[in-house]
């Protein structure tokens, strides 16, 4: 179908951007339109002005800036999953670009839209959340920085204000390891995730020092694992602390059933997953 | 192409793909006559409703707005056509709707997105009902599906053999005695056979241009059947067949849901008459989820009785077939298909009843298969069950109830098959994979703790309709006003450039038909293929055309083809011969010209050989100038593929994720004509195979509101998620056509459900899980295993 009728602007600047945004409330930010075109031709969403930033120059870059990698609003998922610096820094979004969509969309789609767009089965999104990354938004009221753990407010729903933009993902350079696995709906790893974890851990000394965990697809949004988290720190981080840890995936949440899982099974692959990623965050670590 | 003639087994590249693979293609929606206006469909939320009123007037007044109709405007023109019209479907309905997605009024306007605004202003008030939606509410009928019905029958089919009261009782009386003896197993399981939806990567689309001063229809449609819609069209407006011109440019897949005709085919047709301009219609992909056909829906209990050694004693399936909400083309005869081969490839005694009941759902009918993979889906899935009860092979058990190799035998059911060598052909899958190496390695990595599992499945299905005497069965076309059953038609004309064009029956929906054609002439006439050009999809060069489905292309209207060159042939050899001074009989065709066998440069090309049929005075006295022919052809039976495939899967214990690790087919289509397309349709029919089993499944709630209607909720299966298929087939001629050939359309559909899931219930039979209901998503895998582990 056809969306609504509906005004496009070409962004030439972040500042001409977050003008429009400005001007115009309701109006949406498309980067590469994986999401925000599908919703729109399905009239799910009609917003009166679309406003292009696919035109600006100097957001495609994933650069090193010391203490942080930092991905720009319009890097694609491709650029993200092939990046020799992500492997390194920030192996687990790495993983999760690599496993998100098919190759036209990792060609085309955004992290930071992916981000942006807050699906409750996002792969990036537990990604960046695990990596405590920082995410950076503009507008013309100025600059602030939102930790990824307070970033997914809820289903579709992100801490951005209706006139900021995600212009860029910073996250910290650290010595820990992270990871990122799926189940997805078509099987293996393929398609949106029907459960995913994404965990960091740094080990000193035979002990967890440092973990973070999140898990998507499973309830109402990204969110971080925090009794995992807990259980994990200080222990040896060995298979039966693990499988201690894991067994705690889905305190707090609250389970989605929908037509992949029942809330018994989501709940179960939280568990399942949880245990692959962290002891592959451990093994790496 | 290179100039190339080729032979009836000769890999020859598709002459089709330079176009498609560059996007030149060109598609009914490609089809743009200045004026055009377009359409949009104001559809019903509600699975069953009355409709209480359709304010149209906000609509009307938006700028770009022509018209909007609504079934009052419309009820004039009858009923949809349909060839099993037991509950025919409204062009629009006045009164009721009785699916969600189902259409009520028609927007007409100058652009689409115009008319897709004006949906949205289009005010209809409804009566919700509730509607039938389980198949066992459906047979109960405390519920209707619509008010003015005593119940929600549509037609039984039972068979053993068919349409027999008396035989019917005497198989039940034999399976009863068989199960009551103390010697024998009886395994039954309840199991579905779930809905899917075709996905045509190219959604349907028409365009109808009424030309008022003629009195004519100018058709273009995504169709399979275009004949059949110019004399439903013609029906409809009361003109002769041959005052609509349909055609078929490109055709992005069909797999049966383009076998039909829509309401939307025709109310384009009344659009354009009404408003005088092209009126064009292209679906949606959420409208060609909702509204254009579905495939499948059964739910039904399939049991075997057997002795301990694998003997089987007799067969019975019982159950429902879902055909939704109305009945269109084939609708209800799609069980009837599966109930052809209700008794496999094996000699057991069989009793087969399938009720078909109307739903508040979108109809079904034909999908890759058709009543085929339903029938095989069952007698495979329990006879894989039984070998486990019994603890035999399930390669042996088949084995030991299979036909011996035979020509003409009939079936237990009561249908007389063509031919067969149904443990040649497992065995040569067998021999050639190493099927005891395999079980063994299966078994090491079970040993492993890991869920590896080997699913075997062999069938037989029928295609290729077929004897024009199907005609007495009810199936004649007739409501399309086609005079024919089920024949082939090809006409062949040699043009004065010595080149060919053949025009022929069948409506390719991508299969390569223009390469298999050419293929086919050229064997025969030595005509080079790039010389040969082929017309199909047009109901004016073949208004006696039937169309491509049921895997009859080749047989049939490629018979046709070959009977038509054939003729020719004949013609031209008397030619050749006058030309040169030799006898008919001595010449020879190869490479674009006609030779005197023993005399290689003694010969005329095809151009003389035709320059003189067009001048008659170069002839030999008496013969009539002119150098084409065309064939009829009705085959003797169907023909009955067969074959075998066998699947290695994967489980991850953890998730119930099931893994495809390899999967081989060895099928038996006769003669193979062009080797390289009849693997691509193994390909592809595996694939919507293990789609099904894997992946598919259109889920309607308790409302009737389906809930995957875009290709995000719907899973196809991808390239991603398959592994490499190892194709291979054995040749055993039919002799109902002179090809030797049988289909192979849908033989990898019919054949692959039940072996991706005879493997992975083998994966997990040992965990205590005996079956488990498709498709075999982790969930359901996951489930099945938590279930039996808690049992």
């Amino acid at each position: 179908m056809y969306p609504r009728e509906f005004e496009y602007v070409s962004a030439g600047s972040i500042a001409e951007a977050c003008q429009a945004l400005s001007d115009n409330p309701g109006a949406k930010v498309m980067s590469g339109g994986m999401s925000l075109i599908p919703m729109m031709k399905l009239r799910l969403l009609s917003p009166e002005l679309v406003v292009d930033i696919g035109g600006i120059a100097g957001l495609g870059g994933i650069s090193d800036n010391g203490d942080h990698v930092s991905i720009g609003a319009l890097v694609r998922h491709a650029d993200v999953a092939s990046s020799s610096m992500i492997a390194e820094h920030a192996t687990a979004l790495g993983e999760a670009a690599a496993m998100t969509g098919d190759v036209q969309v990792r060609n085309r789609g955004t992290v930071c839209g992916a981000v942006a767009h807050a699906d409750l089965a996002g792969d990036a999104p537990v990604a960046v959340i695990a990596l405590e990354a920082t995410m950076v938004a503009q507008s013309v009221r100025g600059t602030r920085e939102i930790a990824a753990a307070d970033f997914f407010v809820d289903t579709l729903t992100s801490a951005l204000e209706g006139d900021e933009i995600l212009t860029e993902i910073k996250i910290p350079k650290r010595s820990g390891k992270s990871s990122y696995d799926k189940l997805g709906r078509r099987g293996g790893r393929t398609d949106y995730a029907v459960a995913g974890v994404a965990a960091y851990v740094e080990m000193s000394g035979g002990v967890v020092v440092d973990c973070t965990v999140a898990i998507t697809g499973v309830g109402a949004k990204p969110a971080l694992a925090s009794g995992v988290m807990e259980a994990l720190q200080g222990s040896t981080g060995d298979e039966a602390a693990v499988a201690v840890a894991a067994a705690r995936a889905t305190e707090g949440v609250t389970l989605l059933e929908d037509l992949y899982g029942s809330e018994a099974y989501k709940g179960h692959l939280a568990e399942v997953f949880t245990k692959r990623a962290v002891a592959e965050a451990i093994a790496r670590a | 192409m290179a100039a190339t003639t080729s032979a009836l087994g000769g890999v020859v590249k598709r002459s089709e793909d330079p176009a498609l693979v560059q996007g030149l293609g060109y598609y009914t929606d490609d089809v743009n006559p200045p004026g055009t206006l377009h359409t949009a469909f104001v559809r019903s939320p509600f699975a069953k409703a009355k409709i209480v009123s359709i304010d149209r007037a906000d609509a009307l007044a938006m700028d770009g707005v022509l018209a909007v109709y609504v079934g009052a405007d419309v009820e004039h023109l009858g009923m949809l056509p349909a060839q099993v019209a037991i509950r025919p479907r409204p062009l629009l309905p006045t009164s009721a709707v009785a699916f969600s997605g189902e259409a009520v009024a028609m927007v007409v306007a100058k652009t689409r997105a115009i008319a897709q605004d004006a949906v949205e202003a289009v005010f209809v008030e409804y009566e919700e009902q509730v509607p039938v939606i389980s198949l066992k509410d459906a047979l109960a009928g405390e519920k209707l599906a619509h008010d003015d019905a005593e119940n929600n029958m549509v037609i039984t089919w039972e068979a053993g053999p068919f349409g027999d009261a008396e035989a019917i009782a005497a198989t039940k009386a034999t399976i009863a005695e068989a199960k009551a003896r103390e010697d024998t197993v009886t395994v039954s399981l309840e199991m579905i056979n779930q809905r899917l939806i075709p996905v045509a990567i190219e959604p349907r689309s028409v365009i109808a241009e009424w030309h008022k001063g003629y009195r004519r229809f100018r058709v273009h449609s995504s169709s399979q059947i275009v004949s059949a819609l110019a004399g439903a069209i013609a029906k409809v407006f009361d003109l002769p067949n041959s005052s609509v011109h349909a055609t078929a440019p490109e055709v992005g897949g069909g797999f049966g849901v383009k076998l039909n005709v829509y309401p939307d085919e025709i109310l384009v047709c009344f659009a354009s008459q009404q408003l005088g301009e092209p009126v064009k219609f292209t679906e949606t992909r959420r409208e060609a989820s909702v509204n254009s056909i579905q495939g499948r829906g059964w739910q039904a209990t399939a049991s075997i009785t057997g002795t301990s050694d694998g003997k089987i004693l007799g067969y019975e399936l019982e159950g429902i077939a879902d055909m939704g909400a109305y009945t269109q083309n084939f609708t209800a005869a799609i069980p009837f298909l599966g109930l052809f081969i209700g008794s496999g490839q094996y000699t057991m005694p069989t009793h087969w009843k399938i009720d078909c009941v109307l739903t508040n759902k979108a109809v079904t009918d034909a999908y890759r298969g058709a009543g085929r993979p339903e029938a095989e889906y069952y007698l495979e899935r329990i006879i894989d069950a039984f070998a486990r009860e019994v603890d035999v092979d399930p390669a042996e058990v088949r084995r030991l109830n299979f036909f011996e190799k035979f020509q003409d035998a009939v079936t237990p059911i009561g249908f007389q098959m063509d031919t067969g060598d149904y443990a040649m052909n497992m065995d040569a899958l067998l021999d050639k994979v190493g099927y005891e190496d395999l079980k063994s390695e299966r078994d090491r990595l079970r040993g492993q703790g890991r869920l590896v599992g080997l699913g075997l499945a062999t069938y037989v299905e029928v295609c290729g309709f077929g004897p024009s005497g199907l005609v007495d069965l009810g199936f004649s076309w007739s409501e399309y006003n086609l005079p024919s059953a089920f024949n082939g038609t090809g006409l062949l004309k040699v043009t004065p450039d010595g080149k060919a064009t053949m025009s022929i029956g069948t409506g390719p929906t991508g299969q390569g038909h223009q390469t298999t054609w050419a293929q086919i002439i050229s064997s025969q006439t030595g005509i080079v293929m790039d010389d040969i050009n082929i017309i199909v999809g047009d109901s004016k060069s073949s208004p006696e055309a039937i169309g491509s489905f049921g895997s009859r292309s080749v047989a049939v209207d490629g018979s046709a083809a070959f009977e038509a060159s054939t003729k020719v042939v004949e013609k031209a050899a008397k030619i050749a011969a006058h030309l040169l001074e030799a006898s008919a009989e001595d010449i020879k065709f190869a490479d674009g010209a006609a030779h005197v066998a023993g005399s290689p440069d003694q010969s005329v090309t095809w151009a003389e050989i035709a320059k003189s049929a067009y001048q008659p005075h170069l002839l030999p006295e008496g013969m009539e100038g002119g150098l084409e022919a065309f064939a009829v052809f009705s085959p003797g039976n169907a023909t009955w593929p067969f074959g075998t495939q066998l699947a290695m899967v994967e489980v991850d214990p953890h998730t119930g994720d099931v893994e495809l690790l390899k999967f081989w087919t060895m099928d038996d289509c006769g003669n193979v004509i062009s080797p390289m397309l009849a693997a691509g349709q193994v390909h592809g029919g595996v694939t919507q195979g293990i789609g099904q089993a894997l992946f598919e499944e259109a889920i309607y709630d308790d409302a009737g509101n389906l809930l995957t209607t875009s290709l995000m909720d719907y899973l196809i299966p991808t390239a991603a998620s398959l592994p490499m298929f190892n194709t291979d087939h054995t040749v055993t001629e039919t002799h109902v056509n002179p090809l030797g050939a049988k289909g192979i359309g849908e033989a990898g559909t019919i054949g692959s459900a039940q072996t991706v899931v005879n493997a992975v219930v083998d994966a997990v039979a040992h965990l205590g899980v005996k079956h488990i209901d498709m498709p075999l998503r982790a969930r359901r895998v996951w489930e099945a295993m938590d279930e039996a582990k808690g049992a």
